[in-house]
């Protein structure tokens, strides 16, 4: 990763974790430079990436910025660049002098962004255990007495008497929303303990989902979907969405969409309030269900071991990847939309990269079923089995065998997990109540405040409600590769196949020919008129047609006449061989 | 063990008072912007779409003529005042700020044919159909004083236009024959003709002070250089140019509004072919002008319309129109690159902006920043499909609608019958017709 620096060796335990690195060496690596330069004000210390940090004077840099190393200017690519000898190629000069300075300028957008890593203030949560100590056996009490006040607050259990409870955090990671199965629904800032509101719906609660924001949230309950303001007030029922078992919500496309009982999938639109596309999948009940963030597009998980990807657009599924030789358990997918872990119900764990559809990159078997899965923001994968949960540094579990990070057991059996975003922290639903626990490292650090703030204020609640309705992204741009929008379409190889196929086979056009009305001649004379017409036509498209064929076939010559021939020479032996 | 918990000091995050602005934090990691595409593509729809909705070109309209328009002039030195001469010998001075009228003079008998204002503008002259140069002072008269011309010369000669050199001190009228002018003496100091008809618009360009341009009811182009005793270049075009503009910028360019509803622009240095035509008006145009950047062309027509062309494109990208403006007698584009002005047969001033959905007054560097940004993503998507059409769609009278129609018809039909030609003769006998030349019937 790139933030190597970061996660790695602490020299000091400050407790508010903005401790001060020294530099290991104490030595200027810095290749530009002669003097000793004064330490940076900042918390930060730059000097173990020098391509951080540019003095600057007068609004211009002291010397030449030493390159951004490769993999973290990886990280903030724009796609390939055009390869210089291809720009080189170009005809025309405007062409050439356009591509060179679009070329230019989107390599000093990446630089810049790569150096603008200088400017993120926090740093990563990290768990460093003393010899002989395995982190696995820390308990979350001995956690908490080693943290700040602050995250010691962080760690706290509620015993509650509706469970098995459902877990939702908001998108900033500031709010919470547990949902009991006998009708018990919560929501409050768990940072503050503040409660939003408390409610039974009298009902049976099946899951609870956050909408847009934290002023609004949904409620699949016996029959229909509920939907709830912050002071739990009842604004919908949406009878349409029936025996719904699991709720997820696209926010940038304001889409809630819910998977039920009887093998219904909907979209629906909270921002207009219609019903965007609702589809039969006849798959049996659907209780298996994660959005990939990275392009919107809904995973079920079904009994005969699919994974299923769908977008509103299509009639059949995008994508359907026969995962396990047994019913799928639970499905997750990592916030970067990479990759996607699957369980099933006979005790194995599978991780799949799903931009490429491919894998599984590891398969694992476990020691048991688990209830949920889930990713954080920095990749830890946690697995909940009856009444523990154990959580892994990666989706590589390539310490499987070692052991967890962090295993924590609950009072009763758990029923569902979410890691809440950009904290360390890990919500489980249980069916006792809810505990949150510390899992050090596991969320983002660094918050983008235009996207998810958990700092917001209600005013710029607001602001970021509007701005968000105004970039709605439209159901019809949820598809498997969203950067392809950008993308100029040029016809694939089989479709150019395709055409030249087809022209190669085509017949020629039946000609229509009606000769005007004109006063003069007869009959005779317009029949005769229409003859020739219509041969001179027909030997004009036989003439055209026969000319772009000579073309295609004298280019498919062309094509074959290029193989090396055999010359009956020594250097024979290295031709290709002949398939017989 | 050593554990540490992310956590964050609110007093880094939160701003300290109410009066200071928010704190926002920033972290250009991809995984946390997805869909970075489409949600881009959708803040460029709505972009192109609000700059449709602000399309509000139409500022004001200046009435107090008591005749069709014929003329207009700006002053060089002040932004805020324009000249108009009717058809009945009066010109009015305009303060496009107030959008009052500062003075009015019955110049000439009848109609004034020509405009134009001095270098300091101080001064402004004016031709009439009465074959007199006048002029006048700008500063309109002090109370009880009566409005007198400055001076007056008699030509020998009908005048129908005047131009003042940017540079020297001389100015040029035309009509039966091209005469170069001092303004101390009241004889003309020199005079050109090139053929028997007479020309109706004369330019001198602004870069070139000694360049002359002058078109001719015999469907000429001319140019002269004052420094030669003769003229320099002719072109005789299919038909008759209404009016000509250099580009301020390249003074080797200049543009024609021609009587067959095309505008070309022609390079002095070579004269054989038109650099480019811009088509889209349906009647004959009248009057042009450009923009002080030299970048667009303003152009009103006899189809009641303005055009503005960008640059070297070959179709308009604004058409203006309302429903009372009749046919357009001139246009002028004003010095600041923010406005257009036109006169019209029925006696009214138009003031619009040149720019049709640009904010007027002052903008903060915030909101700069935004509309720099959603100009830049309409850039960025301009050729994807649905926002080309919404950037590109006109809402235009039926009257234009149904001529484009015809014209578009008639155009491609030509262009068949040229390539039925083609393909039914011997090959090599007849050649293709050049677009961008086949107008032009003789240069010398």
């Amino acid at each position: 990763m790139v933030n190597k620096g970061k996660a790695g060796k602490p020299s000091s335990g400050h407790k508010n974790g903005r401790d001060q690195r020294k530099n290991p060496k104490g030595k200027n690596k810095f290749p530009g430079m002669r003097k000793e330069r004064p330490k940076p004000k900042d918390d930060m210390d730059v000097d173990n990436e020098p391509w951080k940090k540019v003095p600057v004077r007068k609004g211009k840099p002291l010397f030449n910025p030493p390159p951004v190393p490769k993999d973290v200017l990886d990280k903030y690519t724009r796609g390939e660049r055009l390869p210089q000898q291809e720009i080189a190629s170009f005809r025309s000069k405007t062409l050439k002098k356009k591509a060179l300075r679009a070329e230019k300028k989107i390599q000093w957008a990446e630089e810049t962004t790569a150096r603008a890593e200088v400017l993120l203030t926090e740093e990563s949560g990290f768990l460093q255990t003393d010899e002989g100590e395995v982190s696995k056996y820390l308990t979350q009490k001995q956690i908490v007495a080693n943290v700040d006040i602050t995250s010691a607050t962080k760690y706290f259990n509620l015993d509650l008497d509706f469970g098995p409870y459902r877990v939702d955090y908001t998108r900033n990671g500031r709010h919470l929303l547990i949902g009991g199965r006998r009708g018990h629904v919560a929501a409050f800032d768990w940072v503050t303990k503040r409660l939003h509101c408390e409610i039974n719906v009298m009902e049976e609660v099946k899951d609870v989902q956050w909408l847009h924001l934290e002023t609004m949230f949904a409620t699949a309950q016996k029959n229909w979907v509920h939907v709830y303001d912050n002071c739990g007030v009842e604004l919908h029922c949406l009878k349409q969405l029936q025996k719904v078992l699991r709720l997820t919500f696209l926010p940038h496309h304001f889409l809630l969409v819910s998977s039920s009982e009887n093998s219904q999938l909907t979209w629906l639109d909270v921002s207009m309030g219609e019903i965007i596309k609702s589809t039969a999948l006849k798959k049996g009940p659907l209780n298996v269900m994660a959005h990939n963030p990275y392009n919107g597009v809904v995973c079920l998980g079904h009994l005969n071991g699919t994974v299923s990807m769908w977008s509103p657009n299509q009639k059949k599924s995008l994508v359907s990847m026969l995962c396990h030789k047994a019913p799928v358990e639970t499905l997750a997918i990592d916030s970067a939309g990479k990759y996607m872990a699957t369980t099933s119900v006979n005790q194995e764990l599978r991780v799949w990269d799903i931009r490429m559809l491919d894998g599984p990159l590891g398969k694992y078997r476990l020691r048991g079923n688990p209830v949920d899965t889930s990713f954080s923001q920095r990749g830890c994968v946690a697995l909940a089995f009856n009444n523990v949960v154990e959580v892994y540094k990666q989706w590589n579990l390539g310490s499987y065998k070692k052991g967890a990070y962090i295993v924590h057991e609950t009072l009763g059996n758990v029923s569902s997990l979410e890691f809440c975003p950009y904290e360390d922290i890990l919500g489980i639903g249980t069916k006792k109540g809810f505990v949150s626990i510390i899992v050090p490292g596991a969320g983002e650090p660094n918050f983008d405040a235009l996207e998810a703030n958990p700092m917001q204020t209600k005013s710029q609640r607001r602001e970021a409600e509007v701005k968000s309705l105004l970039d709605k992204v439209q159901p019809e741009m949820i598809v498997l590769e969203p950067s392809k929008l950008l993308e100029v379409n040029v016809p694939g190889l089989q479709d150019r196949i395709r055409a030249k196929v087809e022209i190669l086979h085509a017949k020629v056009p039946k000609i229509e020919f009606t000769p005007r009305n004109k006063k003069r001649g007869n009959t005779a004379r317009k029949a005769r008129v229409k003859r020739i017409v219509k041969q001179d036509r027909k030997e004009a498209a036989v003439k055209e047609l026969s000319a772009i064929q000579k073309k295609i076939l004298a280019e498919s010559a062309s094509e074959e006449k290029k193989k090396p021939q055999a010359s009956g020479g020594a250097l024979d032996r290295f031709l290709p061989k002949q398939k017989r | 063990m050593k554990v540490k918990c992310l956590v964050r000091n609110p007093d880094d995050y939160l701003r300290e008072t109410t009066r200071d602005i928010h704190k926002l934090p920033r972290n250009y990691d991809p995984n946390l912007h997805p869909l970075e595409a489409p949600r881009e593509y959708t803040r460029a729809l709505n972009a192109v779409k609000l700059d449709r909705v602000f399309a509000k070109p139409f500022l004001g309209s200046l009435d107090g003529h008591t005749e069709g328009i014929s003329v207009l002039a700006k002053r060089p030195d002040s932004l805020s005042t324009i000249a108009s001469g009717a058809f009945d010998g009066e010109i009015r001075l305009w303060n496009l700020v107030t959008r009052k009228c500062i003075k009015s003079v019955q110049a000439h008998e009848n109609c004034i044919r020509g405009v134009v204002f001095t270098k300091d503008g101080e001064r402004f002259a004016s031709v009439g159909d009465d074959k007199t140069i006048k002029f006048w002072k700008t500063d309109p008269p002090a109370a009880g004083e009566q409005e007198r011309p400055l001076k007056s010369i008699v030509s020998k000669v009908l005048l129908t236009g005047i131009t003042f050199s940017p540079k020297i001190e001389k100015f040029a009228t035309c009509g039966e024959i091209c005469q170069i002018w001092e303004e101390s003496r009241d004889e003309p100091v020199r005079s050109f003709k090139w053929g028997m008809d007479s020309a109706d618009t004369v330019v001198f360009n602004p870069v070139e002070p000694h360049i002359l341009g002058t078109c001719a009811q015999d469907r000429s182009i001319t140019f002269y250089d004052i420094r030669e005793s003769g003229p320099i270049k002719k072109l005789t075009l299919s038909m008759r140019s209404n009016q000509l503009a250099w580009n301020p910028m390249e003074s080797f360019m200049y543009t024609v509004a021609n009587e067959d509803f095309n505008l070309y622009s022609f390079d002095l240095r070579y004269l054989s072919s038109a650099v480019t035509i811009h088509r889209g008006h349906t009647s004959a145009v009248t009057c042009l002008d450009y923009s002080p950047t030299g970048l667009e062309i303003v152009s009103g027509s006899y189809d009641r319309t303005l055009r503005i062309f960008e640059g070297q494109k070959q179709f308009s990208r604004e058409i203006y129109h309302t429903k009372r403006m009749q046919r357009i007698t001139d246009v002028v584009w004003s010095s600041d690159d923010k406005y257009v002005i036109n006169a019209s047969d029925e006696m009214n001033l138009r003031i619009w902006k040149a720019r049709a959905s640009e904010k007027l007054g002052i903008i903060r560097p915030r909101e700069k920043r935004a509309l720099n940004y959603s100009q830049a993503l309409i850039n960025k998507y301009e050729l994807f499909p649905k926002i080309r059409s919404i950037n590109r769609h006109r809402h235009v009278p039926r009257y234009i609608n149904t001529a484009q129609m015809k014209m578009k018809y008639s155009h491609q039909k030509e262009k068949r019958k040229e390539a039925n030609r083609i393909a039914h003769s011997k090959p090599g006998t007849i050649a293709p017709v050049d677009d961008k030349s086949k107008f032009i019937v003789s240069k010398q």
